[in-house]
């Protein structure tokens, strides 16, 4: 937050008299630099990539399949929390963190759960950010017609909380031929995407209505550059910071609406794993053993947080003067 | 400003327009009749006896148009699973949900407003981190993960508060704070920043130069101007109440509309679920209206254009 001001040793001295002759450094790898000094950001990034490789090896760190029934007489507590809470009665060496209300494997649950939450992190998200630049650059550089609906869209859906629109695409679309596909991934998609493109193309049109009066996009105007040439290789690039800040606070957001809706029993449909499925089952059982919801309920926390902490950072990083 | 405001209010009628045709074309896509739940059992002419007196029978337009006329007057028909008028389904739980949002509401204000004064009074400190933190954890953990943890920590491991129900002192006690958190994270957060914001001023300097005790420069001028954009947090804060409510009361057992809401939606209970949505989407309208129009009021600075 703070720029930081330290004593000058004789080393910066000699470093601040060879700045003309220092490499130039990009405003990237200067954003880069300041993200990697902020340690929250780091760890939530850390957290990211190994839960990314997680997801994506599952089949191979998963002990069993996620949709197998093991223990048929009832739930196992977690191996691995034994000594502190363990009834050893029900301890089974096999399940590291138990089975759940109806046999299945807790841990190889939530290792799949990882993967669905990571799809569905990032696949709305990047529809969402393809639809949102184009149609907010449109709205932006041109003008007419696309930005005067995207203002209504606007007025309209800000009225609507996402949480709402989507539970109610959810309740009445799920039993459809649309709603199963995928196991009512889809759906999904389409709802996080219809309720949230609507900000990111708002977020473009700003960007572009301040950028497109700039001196170097009028230079670029008077040498003769297409319309074209001028939205994607000089605005565009200039756009991209709160872009990116953007989209690293959308991908939290479609995975905790994952949860919610999976919480409130009408997400992605049993058996597949998913966090929200999981929690759902949990509740189910809660009386008897909470580890079955506990568990995935820890996974959303750390996860969200994650990406919050990478976020946090990101925006720091990439624009100095944004506060809160 | 009479211009302003009249314009502004009639601006509602287009927007509620709008979420009532969401509403009921997504109903009516949804497949299947409420009636068709017991597969089988009910006969074929029993549902077009229920279709036409629920009047499913019509053209979807002339639907709409009774729907909407209905609305109006407050009547969104009948609850298919209840055999009871939406509007006194909604009725009854209202008074319950909006006593719970009060309280958390208060609650918000208690926790965050010192917090967060106090956080920008000294900033860079561990008091201002602590607080940064505990307003990301609140922002960033959905409240049914933080009311599974509560639960399971007060009423299941330590026994000291019951676990579901409605009705006395104790039973309030988590679901008003678990509803509140989000609303009391993001309320610190934006108390802290226009506190920061406000302490900068030129008058504040002024202040300070000519003597005044530094209690009164924090009350008197810092304090009072930084306020000013707190008031905006009335849209966001009553969205974060109503979608709140019915993950709280369906996580609590609380006799509320945000539970009926949850329960017609798994029953598929369609006039309830439109009339649900209906009153939140009016709600945060007109929440969205006021934040307009007290900003308008409040911080004369700002022209209102008309």
């Amino acid at each position: 937050m703070a720029t930081a001001t330290r004593p000058m040793s004789s080393a910066d001295t000699v470093l601040q008299l060879n700045v003309l002759s220092r490499k130039q450094r990009s405003l990237w790898r200067d954003a880069w630099h300041r993200l990697s000094r902020n340690k929250m950001a780091m760890l939530g990034l850390g957290i990211i990539v190994t839960m990314s490789l997680i997801a994506v090896f599952a089949d191979r760190i998963a002990p069993y399949d996620p949709t197998s029934y093991f223990t048929d007489n009832g739930k196992r507590a977690p191996t691995l929390f034994e000594p502190v809470w363990g009834n050893p009665q029900y301890v089974d060496p096999r399940y590291l963190l138990g089975t759940d209300g109806i046999g299945r494997d807790i841990l190889s649950r939530l290792v799949y759960s990882l993967r669905i939450s990571m799809i569905v992190g990032f696949v709305p998200v990047s529809i969402i950010f393809v639809l949102g630049v184009t149609v907010g650059m449109l709205a932006g550089y041109i003008g007419g017609w696309v930005d005067d609906l995207l203002m209504r869209l606007t007025d309209v859906i800000y009225a609507f909380p996402d949480l709402l629109f989507l539970i109610l695409l959810m309740a009445t679309l799920r039993g459809t031929g649309v709603g199963d596909l995928l196991g009512g991934l889809l759906l999904l998609f389409v709802g996080i995407a219809v309720v949230n493109w609507v900000g990111m193309a708002r977020l473009m049109r700003g960007q572009v209505l301040s950028l497109k009066e700039k001196e170097f996009v009028e230079a670029a105007r008077s040498i003769g550059a297409k319309p074209g040439r001028i939205m994607f290789r000089h605005i565009f690039p200039n756009a991209l910071a709160p872009l990116i800040v953007a989209v690293a606070f959308g991908v939290p957001g479609a995975i905790l609406a994952e949860a919610t809706l999976g919480y409130l029993g009408i997400g992605i449909k049993p058996p597949t794993a998913t966090l929200g499925v999981m929690i759902n089952d949990g509740f189910a059982v809660f009386s008897a053993t909470p580890w079955p919801l506990l568990l995935p309920s820890f996974m959303v926390a750390i996860v969200l947080l994650s990406f919050t902490f990478l976020g946090d950072g990101l925006r720091d990083a990439l624009d100095p003067r944004m506060k809160i | 400003m009479g211009k302003y405001v009249i314009r502004r209010v009639l601006l509602l009628i287009p927007t509620m327009l709008v979420v009532a045709l969401i509403t009921f074309t997504l109903a009516h896509l949804a497949p299947g009749s409420p009636f068709d739940r017991t597969e089988g059992k009910t006969s074929t002419a029993t549902i077009e006896r229920l279709e036409r007196l629920y009047g499913f029978d019509k053209p979807l337009p002339e639907q709409f148009a009774i729907f909407l006329g209905n609305a109006v007057r407050l009547d969104f028909g009948d609850s298919v699973t209840r055999q009871r008028p939406v509007a006194e389904i909604l009725g009854q739980g209202l008074g319950t949900t909006a006593q719970l949002g009060v309280q958390a509401v208060i609650l918000a204000l208690i926790i965050a407003l010192p917090l967060g004064v106090i956080s920008a009074l000294r900033q860079n400190t561990w008091v201002d981190y602590g607080s940064l933190f505990l307003a990301t954890i609140g922002t960033t953990i959905p409240n049914f993960v933080i009311g599974i943890f509560l639960i399971y920590f007060f009423a299941v491991t330590l026994k000291v508060l019951p676990i579901v129900g409605w009705g006395d002192l104790k039973h309030m006690i988590l679901p008003t704070i678990v509803l509140s958190l989000g609303s009391a994270a993001f309320l610190t957060r934006i108390t802290r920043s226009s506190m920061l914001e406000a302490i900068r001023q030129d008058y504040v300097r002024t202040a300070r130069s000519k003597g005044l005790r530094e209690r009164s420069v924090v009350v008197g001028h810092v304090m009072k101007n930084a306020m000013i954009p707190v008031a905006t947090i009335i849209g966001p804060v009553t969205a974060a109440l109503i979608t709140g409510s019915f993950i709280v009361e369906n996580l609590f057992s609380i006799p509320g509309i945000g539970r009926e809401f949850v329960r017609s939606i798994n029953q598929r209970d369609y006039p309830v679920i439109m009339g649900t949505t209906l009153l939140y989407a009016f709600a945060i309208a007109v929440a969205n209206l006021v934040v307009d129009l007290v900003y308008g009021l409040v911080d004369p600075r700002i022209k209102v254009a008309t």
